[in-house]
């Protein structure tokens, strides 16, 4: 099976044409010119091949062409969406190809959001139903078709691996040879889908369709486009946020042999050359003098007393259950305070995007989560209507919420405005980070009042930017960000007194964004900590505590139970090592996390082992649920050791992975995964170990030395021995 | 006009002599297995093999490497280490997005060569170079040592 570029434009007009132009959209359709490394493909054939909506194409000869509207970073999307709706289409699995979606709101909008999207962890809970839905109308096609030539009862036939089967007659076709008859066929309305207890590949642990050629070099992601006759460029843009170019000396620049071109934009500069080398040795020896504007002073200690002071203030509740008032009048009252910093996502391919522009037609190869928003940002780019951009997603060397924000594709587009010919854009590590959309600082409060052991009043108030009045501004209603306040809202334990609140603090002139774990990742952070407070003032065991007051949630419960078993949980550890715990019902999937990790005299820390339990309904494939599981948490505890973007004068302060840290092997825990068998709607995976790891590890680090830390990332002098709070 | 020995192909390209190998492989030849990650010997995702060395090719001269014999992600497969490499990564299904995978494969099949039986401290020597944003280490980990293990079966 290989992955093979957008096989696309016929897709789409195929898909308009059998599938009804209900939309009555209608797609340009550009040749788009080879990139000379990536798969050589047949040109795409409406002729003879069964295209009944915009998911599934089956060729005379029998392969199946799956396209995905949904994008590949990792996360084993291809492969889950192909086993569910090959699940229902009784697809031949081995016979399935993949390619990646043309960009198209409509044909691959997201059904969560309603874009061309991916995000939230919702791939397969958003297209879980329309999947199986497209598989099985197409099964019936087939079967249609079938019966037809055999002049039988559609009902007395039967489907597996791409062959429909008429028993009593001993006969059988293959769905190749069906594809002109059913082409011919209306598309049925309300087929039925599968008993799930019938499922032959959803639940198994099959092998991901993108991996072989990832461990080869075959692979090709954004940044591999190869165009003929390309060139090379790389920017800087003014390191102070909102800053302008001044004056520009490019003598030495265009000195340097290989340097064809400098390019001075307003807030940017950019140096073209025959390969990355000249263009960053170029961009190096451009002197530039900024005008660095009104952020020239900003730091990050003004951005601290601005969210301090705005989270003082009251915010607009998102949900509330009783009399908060009440509640918190009753028993003993406590209150904390919780900051997290600002984040970049240092994806492992540094942005980039190729753009071959004329004067008529724009042509982009980038990785994007946001195809068809990086095709209308192109367009606005070069001001060339949207139909005159092709846009061709690739592969994504991770995404992390990056590549939801066009900003790259605009920026790439602007350059290549003063470039004869093709031209890839490639980021330095160092612009990648200084120029990123970060993950927003955060600052949430919450009091809560204990009587006999319990929680009977919880006030919990979120400060910080939101992401989604910006990203999807009709989503942001009566000053609400639902996905900032996501799991303050879903609290999983029985409180009968509760109020969530929000109050949308806009940090000074630093872009923000979505991250993965997005809205819940500062939401379980605050909540899972206070919890832990909360069970020493009550003198409880953390799990105790919890599980106390999970009785109505007994999916989280079992989960509890699980990680707490599978952990030893209770069990003595040696002097400061401790195991912290971290429940949360978040992207629809039910986690309980242990960590053990021990902290040293000087307050650094070990992680020695991560146990999490996890019911996330059906699992398509329960083998990538548990990489994302063991991913999104290493992704997690790396942003709690280490995660800190800091601002002076202005700029970023970090630059690359030399003080921007990731978590390496060496100091990577074991990590212990099991799955609860469920047979409840699929939930999401991708994000909710980035979720889980922080606080768990953040309480692992409260038992071992009994300091609460109430920020991240860990500060080491605080847990150092002889610094106990 | 230089001439470098990759893959035991003979390839000659025009290059100032202190362009990083990373570079030469990418834009001028056009083999794009190899990844750029950090340009700073930080993150392994541009390793390749000098004379069977895993080597960071963002901070590796052109002119440094001469008649000495480069290997990278796209021939690495055909030697019996890293066929047995990139099985293993496969049979444990490690790869999630794969941008550092070209390197990680790199610098296991050079551990192995050296150290067929890695225990964990060497393996945590050899990969610590190579950084993972998607954090499939412990897949990694496991992954080196069914390698070694395929030897002797
Ligand atoms: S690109 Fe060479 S080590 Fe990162
Ligand atoms: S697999 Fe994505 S960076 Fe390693």
């Amino acid at each position: 099976m290989a992955v093979t570029r957008n096989d696309l434009e016929g897709v789409s007009r195929r898909a308009v044409l059998v599938g009804g132009a209900a939309s009555g959209f209608l797609f340009a359709f550009h040749l788009p010119a080879r990139a000379v490394n990536e798969p050589v493909q047949p040109p795409d054939r409406t002729d003879g091949r069964f295209a009944p909506n915009a998911f599934i194409r089956i060729d005379r000869s029998g392969t199946t062409t799956l396209i995905m509207p949904q994008v590949e970073m990792g996360q084993g999307v291809y492969t889950s969406i192909s086993m569910v709706l090959a699940e229902e289409l009784d697809a031949d699995f081995a016979q399935v190809a993949v390619a990646h979606a043309p960009p198209n709101d409509k044909l691959y909008a997201n059904p969560i959001f309603g874009i061309q999207v991916t995000g939230n962890s919702n791939s397969v809970r958003a297209f879980w139903k329309p999947l199986r839905t497209a598989g099985a109308t197409a099964r019936a096609m087939l079967v249609q078709a079938a019966a037809q030539q055999w002049q039988v009862d559609p009902a007395g036939c039967s489907t597996a691996n791409g062959r429909v089967i008429h028993a009593a007659g001993g006969r059988s076709l293959a769905y190749g040879d069906l594809a002109d008859a059913a082409s011919r066929l209306p598309p049925p309305k309300d087929v039925a889908l599968k008993d799930p207890e019938k499922f032959v590949l959803i639940g198994q642990p099959l092998k991901r369709i993108d991996t072989p050629d990832k461990v080869n070099g075959k692979a090709v992601y954004g940044i591999d486009a190869m165009l003929p006759g390309m060139k090379f460029a790389t920017l800087g843009a003014c390191p102070v946020f909102g800053g302008k170019v001044g004056a520009v000396d490019d003598r030495a620049a265009l000195k340097i042999p290989g340097v064809r071109q400098v390019i001075v934009l307003d807030d940017l500069v950019a140096v073209v050359g025959d390969h990355m080398w000249a263009a960053r040795k170029g961009l190096d020896a451009l002197v530039v003098t900024w005008d660095e504007g009104a952020n020239a002073h900003l730091s990050s200690n003004d951005i601290w007393e601005d969210l301090r002071a705005a989270s003082r203030k009251d915010g607009v509740v998102a949900r509330s259950a009783g009399d908060v008032a009440k509640g918190l009048a009753e028993g003993d009252r406590f209150e904390a305070s919780y900051e997290l910093p600002f984040l970049a996502h240092a994806t492992m391919e540094p942005l980039n995007c190729t753009v071959h522009l004329t004067p008529d037609s724009c042509e982009i190869w980038t990785g994007s989560q946001v195809i068809a928003r990086a095709q209308s940002a192109a367009a606005k780019a070069a001001g060339l209507p949207v139909e005159k951009v092709t846009a061709n997603n690739h592969l994504l060397g991770g995404g992390f919420g990056r590549r939801l924000e066009p900003d790259m594709v605009v920026a790439a587009v602007r350059i290549a405005k003063h470039v004869d010919g093709p031209v890839k854009v490639v980021w330095t590590r160092e612009e990648d980070i200084q120029h990123d959309i970060y993950r927003p600082v955060y600052r949430d409060t919450i009091a809560a009042s204990l009587s006999n052991g319990r929680i009977v009043g919880w006030k919990y108030r979120i400060a910080g930017s939101s992401v989604i009045a910006r990203w999807l501004p009709p989503a942001f209603q009566k000053g609400i960000d639902i996905d900032a306040v996501d799991s303050a809202v879903d609290i999983p334990y029985d409180i009968p007194n509760f109020s969530a609140e929000y109050v949308r603090a806009e940090p000074p002139a630093v872009p923000t964004g979505f991250w993965r774990g997005v809205g819940p990742n500062n939401n379980v952070f605050a909540i899972e900590s206070f919890i832990d407070e909360l069970a020493r003032k009550a003198g409880k065991d953390p799990v105790v505590f919890r599980r106390d007051m999970l009785d109505k949630n007994p999916r989280m419960l079992a989960a509890l139970n699980l990680a707490a078993e599978r952990s030893n949980w209770g069990q003595p550890l040696p002097a400061r090592i401790g195991r912290g715990v971290c429940v949360q019902p978040s992207f629809a999937s039910f986690i309980a996390t242990v960590v053990e990790a021990e902290v040293d005299e000087q307050g650094e820390v070990y992680l020695h082992r991560v146990t999490s339990a996890v019911d996330t309904g059906i699992a398509v494939n329960p083998d990538t649920i548990r990489a994302q599981l063991e991913g999104g948490l290493i992704f997690g505890l790396t942003a709690a050791l280490y995660g800190e973007i800091t601002i002076e004068n202005g700029r970023v302060k970090q630059s690359n992975f030399n003080d921007y840290r990731m978590l390496r092997i060496d100091q990577a825990p074991k990590i212990d995964i099991h799955l609860i068998k469920s047979g409840e709607p699929p939930g999401g995976i991708g994000e909710t170990g980035a979720t889980a790891g922080p606080p768990a590890l953040r309480n692992a680090i409260y038992a071992a030395t009994r300091v609460a830390l109430r920020r991240l990332p860990i500060d080491r002098s605080l847990i150092a021995v002889g610094n106990r709070s | 006009m230089t001439t470098l020995t990759i893959n035991g192909q003979q390839k000659s390209f025009d290059a100032p002599a202190d362009m990083p190998l990373l570079w030469v492989l990418r834009d001028v030849l056009g083999m794009t297995g190899t990844k750029f990650g950090c340009g700073i010997a930080q993150c392994g995702a541009c390793t390749v093999h000098i004379d069977g060395k895993p080597v960071r090719s963002c901070m590796l001269p052109v002119g440094a490497v001469r008649d000495r014999a480069i290997t990278t992600i796209e021939g690495v497969g055909a030697t019996p280490i890293g066929a047995r490499v990139q099985k293993a990564w496969l049979d444990l299904e490690v790869v999630q997005c794969g941008y550092c995978q070209s390197g990680q494969i790199m610098s296991a099949t050079a551990l192995l060569a050296t150290t067929p039986n890695p225990d964990d401290s060497d393996i945590d020597a050899a990969m610590a170079g190579n950084i993972c944003r998607c954090g499939t280490y412990v897949r990694i980990r496991a992954a080196i040592k069914r390698a070694a293990s395929e030897r002797q079966s």
